[in-house]
């Protein structure tokens, strides 16, 4: 056996960063190990032993994927990764329909790849429409219903955000598209395998869902896309014809595998993992509690996964409480634009007022999380926003009473 | 995203974290940046009867290099005249702590703040001598 | 099953040593890329290297190598990406570069299958619209080396940009990126005994490239979406290892002599041409490619009758029809690719197999027109 039988060395800081990657699970990887060897074959070589045993290994992986969200395994199409599954679903129909209808729901918080999709749309001739989001995160259904016109084609919504975890109230979303005839896209890189999803309950059309983020491999995605009533996409990545024609390109078998593995493990052990992490969840907030004032948890606590919080400490600087707990890999957004110095524009949205925005860490907890983590997570963050509050001119400012929004600031 | 080592050792141990009284005469306050930019530098010095910076304190709100870039001015004012404090360029600041270049504006806000602090002082010097007549 | 003999590399190559290593390294060092926390550093400089790497292997600069999902997307990038509305490719190029844009017009190759450097040139004259010209390195069917440095002449000539899919030539012959002069250069992990699920798009510096999908602001705003890291660092450390070349050429030309010694009427195609030395495409007459791949199956040898993607259907070869071979002959003929672990007695054992189901196909054809013989 090749297994990983440790997570984590003693030398390496306490991941608390679920929603950027999660560690690949070792039994995942174990399934993995013979496509990367001996069963290297092609899947699209039909030929001889080597390509049907490939074969054999992505189509139980399709119907891996298929299980965990309620589909048919035909209706499974893998991609590189959420990123391409969201631009394929979003452009692919839109595309496909554009002669009858060319309208876009999407909401404001999306991640980035939905946004720049519909931009680019927008670019294109395409009319898109983003929703905002109540203070909670949450979309607003009768603001959705209003937004839809007879132009309109696809509704946009993710399942679980990235940022700040709150679930959307994706059967009442699907409720109305179904009901409205316009079909429902949801990126669900942040919500497959960690809450139960049923395409066919929630009336889902299309579903992303991405690989590193349910503990399996990087480079790997699904779409779901529905046979009946058929949704229809132009393709992005056009050759060979695999996946119905929908996404061409060999099959990474190793990476199918994993997924698909990785997707079993999540179906099998998402009420136990996620009553874990709830306590986990709750020992952390309480722990922060206990020992610091001025603390806010942006977005709902309630609709949301248990592995996600996402925190302002008042008065301290994200990035330098950051530098400060090296022990802990946090982030202080989503890690594709965490490098950008620019607050979060989802805590933008959820009206969070800039200062406050700046002062954010969110902190993702996941399968290999332990108590002792935690407690030492509570007591690094505890000490450095004491350290950093203590040399803080504003903490100074709201000890003395002063209003921080009566000073002029000079922005520069 | 390497920082240097000078830039971690002034984020990790700031020198000259503090408060004077603002109020005092022989203070000068300068408090420049803004929450929302996710920087505020407060930076004061104490000047003496000689003319001279004795001390000078700051608190920041940003990220660490302007922590670290604010902790560096404090030292660097220090048995300074004003005048002297005032030619203090952010590009030294910068070049000292070898900040990144999206970082440098930090090294502007530290700059922006020991001018800040020096213009309070002389107005109140003048205020006083005003006073005085 | 270990002991078959697997020649079907330009389909798949079975993953080297030095690449498994490195992909189950960064499987275990885990971590985003775009993360800026110590493991999210550990990723990014994984990628970095890999980066060195494989932009070494083909002598190009590290800002213009694009890590993607693949040999296809590599391509699609390219044709799309350029920019320009006419298109000119191949006769013979890989789906993924024929499809890839609907308008593409198609040049004609020659017998041999190599590219018609005139129907180039004439088309490129045919309009003053700046087109894209995209011709492969190496045939995927027949190994047949193109003229890229003639394509890149005549384009540049007319104001043309070049791309080149090189996914089956390089580590086969040796690829200069720079001298080649191409603009744009695909590249493919898993057919140089890297993982599946990692390619390249290689950019000259300067030449225009519109990203396809949006979203995170990975590979320089160029390919959008988190790296597939593991993947990439077994691309490094296949690109490392492929820098070396291939050896084979000996023991494919030893398969060519051999077979057509059994059947004298074999033919090997684009055999007059400059090749790789992996790939041979030979037809045995009269006996369908289905038939013989099956048959070598059974017998523990892996070939194929055509591409890959395309391999389960029943379909013509495109490649051999450009070059004119007629149909009757072209159902005849299989692709033997060999690689990087090809061992003599893979070749022997092919050989073997060949020739036991040439001799049974052939009696029973005698038998067959004895008794035909005998009933009339």
């Amino acid at each position: 056996m090749t297994a990983i039988t440790q997570i984590r060395r003693n030398d390496q800081p306490i991941y608390l960063d679920y929603q950027a990657t999660t560690p690949m699970d070792p039994r995942v990887l174990e399934a993995m190990m013979p496509y990367f060897t001996h069963k290297f074959g092609n899947s699209g070589s039909r030929s001889h032993a080597y390509g049907w045993e490939a074969e054999e290994g992505t189509e139980k992986a399709r119907a891996q994927v298929a299980k965990l969200i309620g589909a048919d395994e035909k209706e499974v199409i893998f991609t590189s990764g959420a990123t391409e599954s969201n631009n394929l679903a979003i452009r692919g129909v839109a595309e496909f329909y554009k002669d009858r209808k060319n309208h876009i729901i999407t909401t404001v918080t999306e991640h980035k790849c939905v946004l720049d999709t519909c931009r680019h749309l927008e670019q294109q001739g395409f009319e898109v429409t983003y929703l905002p989001v109540r203070k909670d995160g949450l979309l607003d259904l009768d603001v959705l219903r209003a937004a839809i016109t007879d132009k309109t084609v696809l509704v946009s919504v993710m399942a679980v955000n990235n940022e700040i975890g709150v679930i959307q109230p994706l059967a009442e979303i699907g409720r109305i598209c179904r009901e409205k005839k316009v079909f429902f896209h949801t990126d669900a890189a942040q919500a497959a395998g960690k809450i139960p999803l049923d395409v066919e309950a929630l009336n889902v059309d299309l579903m992303s869902i991405s690989g590193h983020k349910i503990y399996g491999p990087k480079g790997i995605g699904a779409l779901y896309v529905r046979r009946k009533p058929r949704v229809r996409l132009v393709p992005m990545i056009v050759g060979g014809g695999q996946e119905r024609g929908f996404r061409s390109g060999t099959l990474p078998t190793p990476l199918c595998v994993g997924l698909g593995e990785a997707a079993e493990i999540c179906m099998k052990e998402m009420d136990a993992e996620a009553k874990r992490l709830k306590k986990l969840q709750e020992r952390m907030l309480k722990g922060l509690q206990a020992k610091l004032t001025d603390i806010v948890v942006n977005g709902d606590l309630e609709h949301r996964i248990p592995g996600n919080l996402n925190i302002s400490f008042a008065y301290v600087e994200g990035e330098s409480l950051m530098m400060g707990i090296k022990n802990l890999a946090v982030s202080s957004g989503s890690a594709c634009t965490s490098a950008s110095l620019e607050p979060s524009y989802v805590l933008r949205a959820l009206g969070v007022e800039e200062d406050m925005a700046h002062t954010s860490l969110r902190i993702g907890l996941g399968r290999f999380t332990t108590e002792h983590e935690v407690d030492t997570a509570v007591d690094e963050l505890v000490r450095h926003v004491n350290k950093l509050r203590e040399m803080s001119p504003l903490w100074e400012m709201a000890q003395e009473g002063i209003d921080i929004k009566s000073i002029e600031w000079a922005a520069h | 995203m390497a920082y240097s080592e000078k830039l971690i050792d002034h984020y990790e141990n700031p020198r000259n974290i503090g408060s004077f009284d603002k109020a005092a005469e022989d203070v000068g306050t300068g408090l420049v940046g803004a929450p929302a930019c996710g920087d505020v530098m407060k930076l004061q010095i104490k000047v003496g009867a000689d003319g001279l910076i004795e001390d000078a304190k700051f608190k920041t709100f940003g990220c660490g290099s302007a922590i670290a870039s604010s902790s560096l001015v404090t030292e660097w004012v220090k048995g300074k005249t004003i005048d002297e404090a005032e030619t203090i360029k952010n590009t030294d600041i910068a070049k000292h702590l070898a900040l990144p270049p999206v970082k440098i504006h930090c090294s502007v806000l530290a700059e922006d703040a020991i001018k800040a602090a020096i213009a309070d002082y002389r107005a109140k010097a003048t205020k006083k001598a005003d006073a005085a007549e | 099953m270990s002991a078959l003999a697997y020649l079907d590399h330009n389909a798949t190559s079975p993953l080297r040593p030095a690449a498994f290593d490195a992909v189950v390294e960064a499987l275990r060092a885990g971590g985003n890329p775009s993360s800026v926390h110590g493991a999210g550093r550990k990723a990014r400089a994984i990628v970095d290297k890999a980066r060195r790497e494989v932009a070494s292997l083909v002598g190009a600069s590290i800002t213009g190598t694009i890590f993607t999902s693949g040999g296809t997307e590599a391509n699609n990038l390219a044709l799309a990406g350029a920019g320009r509305r006419r298109v000119l490719v191949s006769a013979i190029e890989h789906d993924s570069v024929r499809r890839a844009v609907p308008q593409a017009e198609l040049l004609r190759v020659d017998g041999d299958g190599v590219l018609d450097l005139a129907a180039l040139e004439r088309a490129l004259a045919a309009s003053a619209e700046p087109a894209l010209v995209s011709v492969m390195l190496a045939n995927n069917e027949t190994g047949v080396l193109q003229p890229i440095a003639e394509v890149v002449r005549l384009a540049r000539a007319a104001g043309a940009l070049v791309h080149c899919d090189a996914v089956q030539g390089v580590g086969k012959v040796p690829v200069d990126f720079r001298s080649l002069g191409v603009d744009y250069l695909s590249l493919s992990a898993h057919k140089l005994g890297g993982p599946t699920g990692a390619g390249a798009l290689i950019v000259r510096n300067g030449a225009p490239l519109q990203p396809d999908r949006r979203g995170g602001g990975q590979e320089s705003n160029r390919r959008a979406g988190t790296e597939n890291v593991p993947g990439i660092a077994g691309f490094g450390a296949a690109a490392g290892e492929a820098a070396t070349g291939l050896d084979v050429a000996a023991l494919r030309d030893r398969i060519e002599f051999s077979l057509v010694q059994i059947a004298a009427n074999a033919k090997v195609y684009g055999v007059k041409v400059p090749r790789v030395g992996n790939t041979t495409c030979i037809s045995m007459p009269g006996v369908p490619a289905e038939t013989q791949v099956m048959a070598l199956d059974l017998a523990g040898v892996c070939i194929s009758a055509g591409a890959a993607c395309s391999s389960g259907k029943v379909q013509r070869s495109p490649v051999l029809e450009a070059m004119g071979v007629p149909a009757a002959e072209a159902a005849c003929a299989t692709r033997i690719s060999l690689g990087w672990n090809t061992q003599a007695a893979d070749i022997e054992r092919l050989i073997a197999a060949w020739q036991s189901l040439y001799i049974r196909v052939s009696q029973s054809d005698i038998s067959h027109t004895d008794s035909r013989a005998r009933a009339a």
